[in-house]
């Protein structure tokens, strides 16, 4: 096999890495792993006209954990040297231990590289200056579509992350993660008070991405959005059809299905999904894939938070439940391998089944005719966030630009507000699903006080009932 | 000040130091570490126990304000740091009101925010607790499983210097328990309810687990058999732990340096009616009553007692040394400030209703038709600020006639900001300090738009 040694420097010494797992289980632990990273981030904010603030940080450690039975020992340390991680290993070793003892010897095999992401221009190799102006533009787009723009706030961002996992079953990954961020926020203000506007991007490629996509035109579509809602009215109160622009609804299966998919939720039968592979649990339009492959995407990665290949899962097939995710432990415990479905926020937290990239493949249908086929109904044109109840299968999310739909066509725009659903329901009532496909903006995705970058899409589609909750008769 | 803070102190001391002319420096220097054991099904499931340490360095010249972070102290790499705060500052655009805060003589209120019993308790009686938590939960009602009980701790040490005069320091630590419950009646396909319980202390012998886990049981217990509610205007009675996250939408659209941007919906509006006649909301972080009490902000001023609306009159907004210089006022101690990766923004540190008198059910008792909010979700997703539009999901109990009935879920309760604080009928004497930055009260609202069926 031959390795593409690649231009990532070892966090740490492969040396030490195999003294550390071998330490870790020395008491009878079954398992082990150490997860080092190495990020430099920058940032920088506008706001009022001002650039405010560039900010350059630096995080730097490793976490280290140990399976005995049921239990994970977890301990983590900013320091890198043999010591500090030994002592660490020590730390996360004194409650997972089986008392079985002894040496063991842990013998690594460094996996191959397979970038998935293609970085051409590092953001550390960017002058600061070009990140700076990018949000000047950004600035002066915004405030260029109307009068009515009173304030607008951009945040750049950028990642550099170096990664090394390594674990007591031999496996040795590495990675070097790269992002590129940008956001806009902007106030306009009318008669009926104030209303907001938002947009963001991001990407896990280098700085060329601003290259392909243009930040003015960002700004225009947040500015326009607030202009566009001084006119809104109250959002309708109740259950009817909502129809989701392409791109922006993925979040609605992130909620309605996506948590209740993870194979940690599911074993504790706090998923609505538990005992359900094989049975039909949506509409039949519906084939739902989580993908951490999708070069360039904000959930996209070469290896996953636990050192495995990420992959294309098939999570729902034509509405039939085919699978759920999984990350090592679970996926050891079932007996099957896991699918690159392990995740974690930094090297301070405990890897747990995340998403990556979630997405409903196309339908067949002429978006036009969607909206068309719809007598009375709200049109979203853009989600904002959500939550899920995963045990009862309750969700939320926001619309942060959405129409009112009258036989057949948008017309006023209404003012923001939470649509709710329940999970299973919604995915059955499903009816009409576009050919449109598009994946949306970058999202952060929360669970159990972690947060991880996650992409979702979908085509334009139809629920034939949510319920909207405004205020309006 | 302890050993440890002197020698962050020091540290601070030594990198402002390093100023030049003409230059503002601020070094704020961090330690802590944190405990945590999840129970599941009686057993460990995990132990995490952790430290963390890192310096945030900001510089400010000619009004241009730079900023760099590492999640490390070793002395090497603060010089690195410096540089790039310094080079960070080049980029920056000219703000005549740029500045650090400079002392203004308000006397610290001092808190006792460590208790060293905590830091000597040892692994195994951490980990006894959260088993406790699990059984007391488990054995309650036969109905309901415990997906997780929790315990955690944290302690932290701070140290903040500034070339202005702020010299701060101190120490913080506490632990809590929480649980989060599964109720389900009849076969593999029935419904599942949540709930959760938590209690929050500065030692274990001040955590309630019998109180968390029979909270945590009621609450997913009392939603079984819920069903959506019609679509109509009704008055809703908050639960203080819901009431505690509305009080913080609506501090932070008191937020000192969204009025001075042009955010905040009640800009321009100081000395108004701003809501009804019986809310006076204060920001008090120096009552020790809080779970978020402090001495200092995050700016290292003193935390102070702020009023910001009496007798339904808005009176004043909270503000960091940035906002109110721009504002032409003073600092009212709100610089809140998430660790050294970031520099203070504004927020409030511990607001409270001002209570009435009336329990819950006696509150209940008056409504004729109304819900009981156990719990609201989708606040981040629902609600504008800026805007004023309130929506969220949300679950509880109907209320008919001034009695409880039939549990719902599924549903929005939806207003506007402002008009929900006009529309203040009542307020409890039910008083609960929750682990947030607002203290809980049973809340009652009219004219609220629930949307379910």
């Amino acid at each position: 096999m031959t390795c593409d040694v690649g231009s990532v420097d070892p966090v740490i010494d492969h040396d030490v890495v195999q003294r550390v797992l071998s330490t870790a289980v020395r008491s009878g632990a079954e398992f082990a792993e150490v997860y080092a990273e190495d990020k430099r981030s920058t940032s920088a904010s506008l706001d009022d006209g001002r650039v405010e603030q560039v900010t350059t940080g630096r995080d730097r450690g490793a976490g280290i954990r140990v399976v005995a039975g049921d239990t994970t020992g977890f301990a983590h340390t900013a320091d890198l040297s043999e010591a500090g991680l030994l002592a660490a290993a020590e730390a996360a070793a004194a409650v997972a231990t089986a008392g079985g003892g002894g040496e063991r010897t842990v013998v690594l095999t460094r996996s191959p590289r397979r970038p998935v992401n293609v970085v051409e221009r590092t953001p550390d190799d960017v002058p600061t200056s070009a990140k700076v102006e990018l949000l000047t533009r950004v600035d002066d787009a915004a405030r260029s579509v109307g009068a009515a723009i009173t304030q607008v706030s951009a945040g750049y961002g950028d990642s550099r992350k170096r990664v090394l996992v390594a674990n007591s079953e031999g496996v040795l990954a590495d990675d070097e993660q790269v992002r590129c961020l940008m956001r806009v926020s902007v106030v306009a203000d009318g008669d009926t008070g104030m209303q907001t506007g938002y947009q963001s991007m991001g990407h896990t490629i280098g700085f060329e991405v601003f290259d392909s996509v243009d930040v003015t035109e960002l700004a225009r579509t947040a500015a326009r959005q607030a202009i566009t809602k001084l006119g809104a009215r109250p959002a309708p109160s109740g259950s009817m059809p909502v129809v989701i622009q392409r791109g922006t609804g993925g979040i609605l299966f992130h909620e309605a299905c996506g948590h209740g998919l993870e194979a940690d939720l599911v074993a504790k039968g706090a998923s609505v999904y538990r005992d359900k592979v094989g049975e039909q649990v949506a509409s039949p339009l519906v084939t739902l894939v989580d993908d951490g492959t999708m070069s360039g995407e904000w959930g996209a990665l070469s290896i996953d938070d636990e050192g495995h290949p990420t992959q294309r899962n098939v999570l729902i097939q034509d509405g039939v439940l085919t699978d759920y995710m999984w990350d090592h432990l679970r996926a050891r415990k079932q007996g099957r391998a896991p699918n690159g479905n392990g995740r974690r926020q930094s090297y301070m937290h405990l890897p747990m089944v995340r998403m990556t990239n979630t997405f409903v493949l196309d339908g067949e249908e002429d978006p036009e005719e969607i909206i068309r086929a719809t007598d009375h109904g709200v049109y979203v044109a853009q989600l904002g966030g959500g939550s899920v109840n995963t045990a009862s299968g309750d969700f939320v999310f926001g619309m942060v630009e959405a129409y009112l739909i009258e036989d057949g066509e948008l017309t006023d725009p209404l003012r923001e507000g939470n649509l709710i659903g329940n999970g299973p329901q919604a995915l059955r009532d499903i009816d009409l699903l576009g050919d449109d496909f598009a994946m949306g903006s970058p999202g952060t995705c929360g669970k159990d006080g972690q947060g991880v970058p996650v992409g979702t899409g979908q085509p334009t589609l139809r629920v034939k009932a949510l319920t909207i909750g405004g205020t309006a008769a | 000040m302890s050993d440890t803070v002197a020698e962050l102190q020091a540290l601070a001391d030594r990198v402002i130091d390093r100023a030049g002319a003409g230059e503002q420096l601020e070094a704020y220097v961090s330690r802590g570490g944190q405990t945590e054991v999840r129970v599941y099904e009686g057993a460990i499931e995990h132990f995490v126990s952790a430290q963390s340490e890192g310096i945030g360095i900001r510089v400010i010249r000619d009004g241009r304000t730079g900023f760099a972070y590492a999640g490390s102290l070793d002395e090497a790499a603060i010089s690195e740091l410096l540089s790039e705060a310094r080079e960070n500052a080049g980029y920056g655009t000219v703000d005549e009101w740029a500045g650090l805060a400079t002392p203004d003589g308000v006397a610290v209120t001092p808190q006792e925010l460590w208790n060293d019993e905590l830091g000597e308790t040892t692994s195994e009686a951490k980990i006894a607790v959260a088993i406790e938590l699990d059984r007391v939960a488990s054995v309650a009602d036969p109905r309901v499983r415990v997906e997780e009980a929790d315990y955690a701790d944290a302690w932290g040490e701070v140290a903040v210097a500034t070339t202005t005069g702020i010299r701060e320091g101190g120490r913080e630590n506490g632990c809590h328990v929480t649980v989060s419950t599964l109720a389900s009646e009849g076969g593999p396909d029935a419904e599942t309810e949540t709930g959760f319980g938590f209690s929050v202390g500065r030692r274990l012998a001040e955590l309630d687990l019998p109180k968390a886990a029979a909270d945590g049981v009621d609450r997913a217990v009392r939603l079984l058999g819920a069903t959506k509610p019609s679509s109509r205007r009704l008055t809703v009675v908050l639960d203080p732990y819901v009431t505690a996250q509305f009080l913080s939408i609506i501090g932070g659209t008191l937020n000192g340096e969204s009025v001075v941007k042009g955010r905040s919906l009640f800009r321009d509006r100081i000395g108004e009616h701003v809501a009804a006649e019986r809310i006076t909301l204060v920001d008090d972080p120096t009552n020790p009553d809080a779970y978020t009490a402090t001495d200092v902000d995050g700016e290292g001023l003193a935390a102070r007692r702020n009023v910001l609306i009496e007798g339904g009159q808005l009176r004043q907004f909270v503000h960091a040394s940035y906002s109110a210089r721009r504002a032409g006022t003073v600092s009212t101690g709100n610089a809140v400030r998430g660790g050294f990766r970031g520099t203070p923004g504004v927020g409030c540190l511990a607001l409270q209703l001002k209570p009435g008198t009336r329990s819950q059910t006696d509150l209940v008792a008056g409504v004729d038709d109304g819900v009981l909010v156990q719990s609201v979700h989708g606040l981040h997703s629902g609600v504008n600020p800026v805007s004023g539009d309130f929506s969220t999901g949300a679950s509880g109990l109907m209320i008919s006639g001034g009695a409880l009935g039939a549990p719902v879920r599924e549903f929005t309760i939806a207003s506007t900001l402002q008009r929900m604080l006009l529309d203040v009928l009542e307020i409890g004497g039910d008083v609960d300090w929750l682990p947030m930055r607002a203290a809980g009260v049973s809340l009652v609202i009219g004219d609220v738009t629930v949307s379910g069926t």
